[in-house]
């Protein structure tokens, strides 16, 4: 009976205004990825034609990410089948950590690796003790161990969720029918990662073909230039409009081919919930797989938290004695953050609604959700040099080069704040649209009412996960800003490329603790007080 | 007088037809097997769906082309029937607008309505702190506050205990009776019907039987409903 309850109404209720703002935020992010394409295209002169240097970025943009999605999904696949078969104290809190990297500033990460494997480094100094050459981080291992730092976690998370999916019945069958542990790699195991790994190693290299501030940090020179780091010396360095309008072009393609094949293999979800969870297993109690198992767990541990630590240790003496213009760039991160908070939940906010009402529309809603996607594929560079160009006739781009920021911190945290919300707010429609109707809430009544406080707990995470990722970003702001008016991560990026170490410490300790702040605050927001 | 004229609801292989008379006042229970269409039939009445052919009058007006808020109807679902981010108090005030703002002489209504289920001293509590059976209670006030002719509901109270349940029907029995508005209520306990002590209505086969005397059908069931009492 209640599946037939799911009819369409026959008096479709007025829902105009929230179809229309959708529709119009939807038509701004397609006017803003596709509109700053075409506006780069329109001023690039002579012949689109690759020399060998474009040829380069491209080899080396895909080599890197295949690389570096290689290495995160086989070192991951170990480390989540000793998370997924060990319970030890302080699991759930390394579980949670695990999904750290993707709000921590890339920046700060690369410092942190710098400190730990770079020429001066521990890792160096160890090797000294024995008599060993330093390592070197500069060029394609420094930028993969960088992505491979950033998404060992994120592949981790995915594969453990895929352990947890199996049924505890067929742990306890395996059991009952005798079978070690490789009967249950086989068995179990196996068929798991088939799924599993496919769309993981898709969306690290889709991610990592993305990558600017890790290549610029890390890499630079013809031997390790990403196609995004190509756009950005381009524009900045040689003001060369095609070759950056030809680059964007590449960009987008090599990208978009990586979303669609995404895509097709169909990326697991990691939706966080419940990965605290253990099975018991009967299989794996031997001392040499367990001496294993926390072996790979403590690497994997001090992988991920040495840089960090590294960074806090330098950084903390540091605080109390940074240079004025810390705390300036400090202001101008935060009202950064701050405005990509307020555009993207709003353009998030009317796209969901517009989604979520457009339900007997299919084709129309789908469309608003897929564009909303689109900042996926989309370098956020293209869309800064693209609005440069716009701009640059009527006003000083310089001028604008915070509120530019924003927008498209906003526009790339799009995604996730629509992940977010859209299945939320379907939930909320589903659960409680018939009461409304049938109390005749619409319109703002229904939105103040209704869809704003059920989605309180969505909307604090969207606002998190923005604040976090646009308080971190080194991105657009690298190609705009002057030099009295660096963001944070900018100001720190600086201070590498000055060698001024320490004073980079602690301003890389100062932005770390501000974006887990700003996380914080803002997630907690949305939980406090919120019934369920 | 709710009257079904030919109506025929269509949903891929799934049929309904429905032509019957309901009296002003009558309290109708309304029984059948499980996916028989007792849930669509209320759905059709409150709005949620159309039917493909025929008319459905209220004192002589076509219900038919108003959306849900504007039927005539007050409606309580098998669940989620109260919002959790508000108060009881919050919860029926929406009976009487949706923006939930009220003035003192509405204030006042509404907090009758909540003593008047029994809810006295507990209007400010949200639905987490409310038993199952309060919060039946806080749905019913805000039932009391719409103050509509007719009353729909939806296995309301099936989560509940069965001296609970019997007490609430007894409960929407009397206040329906009061305000003389008519009740239709899907329920799978004959218990239930047989304490309306009104008229039932039998859902089986693709038709919605003509209500006939509940007690009297209950003690003698026609086939369609025998086997479903098994």
């Amino acid at each position: 009976m209640k599946a037939r309850a799911k009819a369409a109404p026959p008096v479709r209720r007025d829902r105009g205004l929230a179809v229309w703002a959708g529709g119009l935020a939807a038509g701004f992010i397609l006017l803003l990825t596709f509109g700053s394409v075409v506006a780069v295209l329109s001023r690039a002169e002579g012949g689109l034609t690759l020399g060998a240097g474009d040829w380069a970025a491209i080899r080396f943009t895909v080599l890197q990410a295949a690389l570096s999605a290689a290495l995160s999904v086989g070192l991951a696949v170990p480390v989540a089948r000793a998370l997924a078969r060990r319970r030890f104290a302080g699991r759930a809190v390394l579980v949670t950590l695990m999904g750290a990297p993707f709000i921590l500033p890339v920046i700060v990460a690369v410092l942190g690796l710098v400190m730990v494997f770079g020429r001066a480094g521990w890792v160096s100094h160890l090797l000294a003790l024995f008599g060993l050459a330093p390592v070197n981080i500069y060029g394609l291992h420094g930028v993969v161990i960088a992505h491979v730092f950033f998404n060992l976690p994120l592949a981790t998370r995915l594969i453990l969720q895929g352990w947890l999916a199996i049924p505890a019945e067929r742990f306890r069958l395996a059991a009952t029918l005798g079978m070690g542990p490789g009967d249950i790699a086989r068995h179990l195991g196996r068929p798991m990662l088939r799924a599993t790994l496919p769309g993981a190693f898709m969306v690290i290299f889709l991610i990592c073909t993305t990558s600017f501030a890790v290549a610029l940090a890390l890499g630079g020179g013809p031997r390790a230039t990403t196609v995004e780091l190509a756009i950005y010396q381009a524009f900045r360095f040689d003001f060369d409009l095609s070759r950056a309008a030809l680059l964007a072009l590449i960009q987008l393609a090599i990208s978009g081919a990586a979303a669609l094949l995404a895509l097709w293999v169909a990326v697991p979800q990691a939706t966080g919930a419940g990965l605290d969870r253990t099975v018991e297993r009967w299989d794996a109690a031997t001392p040499g797989l367990r001496l294993l198992d926390g072996g790979l767990i403590a690497l994997a541990a001090l992988f991920l938290l040495l840089p960090l630590l590294a960074v806090a240790l330098r950084g903390l003496p540091e605080l109390a004695s940074l240079p004025a213009p810390v705390w300036a760039a400090a202001w101008r991160s935060l009202w950064v953050a701050g405005l990509s908070v307020v555009l993207a939940l709003t353009l998030a906010m009317a796209m969901t609604l517009a989604i979520t009402r457009l339900r007997h529309r299919p084709a129309l809603s789908r469309g608003v959700e897929v564009t909303g996607y689109l900042a996926v594929a989309v370098s956020p560079l293209v869309i800064g040099t693209g609005l440069f160009l716009i701009l640059f006739p009527l006003v000083d781009p310089v001028a604008l080069a915070l509120p530019v920021t924003a927008l498209v911190n906003a526009v790339m945290a799009l995604p996730f704040a629509l992940r977010a919300l859209v299945p939320a707010a379907a939930e909320v429609e589903s659960r409680f649209g018939p009461l409304a109707d049938s109390l005749g809430m619409t319109g703002l009544n229904r939105l103040r009412r209704l869809t704003l406080p059920r989605l309180r707990r969505p909307l604090g995470f969207a606002a998190a996960l923005t604040g976090a990722l646009s308080m971190g970003d080194l991105g657009v702001i690298a190609l705009f800003a002057d030099p009295d008016g660096a963001t944070l991560p900018l100001l720190l990026f600086r201070y590498m490329g000055s060698y001024r170490m320490e004073t980079a410490a602690g301003v890389a300790l100062l932005l770390l603790g501000l974006s887990l702040l700003i996380f914080w605050c803002l997630d907690r927001g949305g939980r406090v007080n919120a019934d369920l | 007088m709710l009257t079904f004229d030919g109506l025929l609801i269509e949903q891929g292989d799934f049929h309904l037809a429905v032509d019957m008379v309901v009296p002003s006042g009558a309290q109708v229970a309304i029984m059948g097997p499980s996916g028989a269409g007792k849930s669509t039939f209320l759905s059709l009445v409150a709005g949620f769906m159309a039917p493909v052919a025929g008319r459905l009058l209220w004192r002589g007006t076509d219900l038919l082309p108003l959306p849900p808020a504007q039927r005539p109807v007050s409606m309580i679902f098998q669940d989620n029937n109260l919002f959790p981010h508000l108060t009881a108090f919050g919860n029926a005030a929406l009976g009487v607008r949706p923006s939930g703002r009220l003035d003192r002489g509405e204030t006042a209504m509404v907090m009758r309505a909540l003593a008047s289920v029994g809810l006295e001293g507990l209007e400010h509590r949200k639905p987490a702190t409310l038993s199952g059976g309060q919060q039946s209670r806080a749905a019913l006030a805000r039932m009391l506050v719409q103050d509509r002719p007719l009353v729909l509901l939806d296995e309301p109270f099936s989560a509940l205990g069965p001296a609970l349940r019997a007490e609430m029907v007894g409960l929407v029995s009397d206040l329906c009776a009061k305000r003389r508005a008519t009740l239709l209520m899907v329920t799978h306990d004959p218990a239930d019907a047989a304490r309306l002590d009104g008229s039932l209505c039998i859902v089986a086969a693709g038709k919605v039987s003509a209500p006939a005397p509940a007690r009297a059908t209950l003690a003698n069931p026609p086939e369609a409903l025998r086997s479903y009492l098994g």
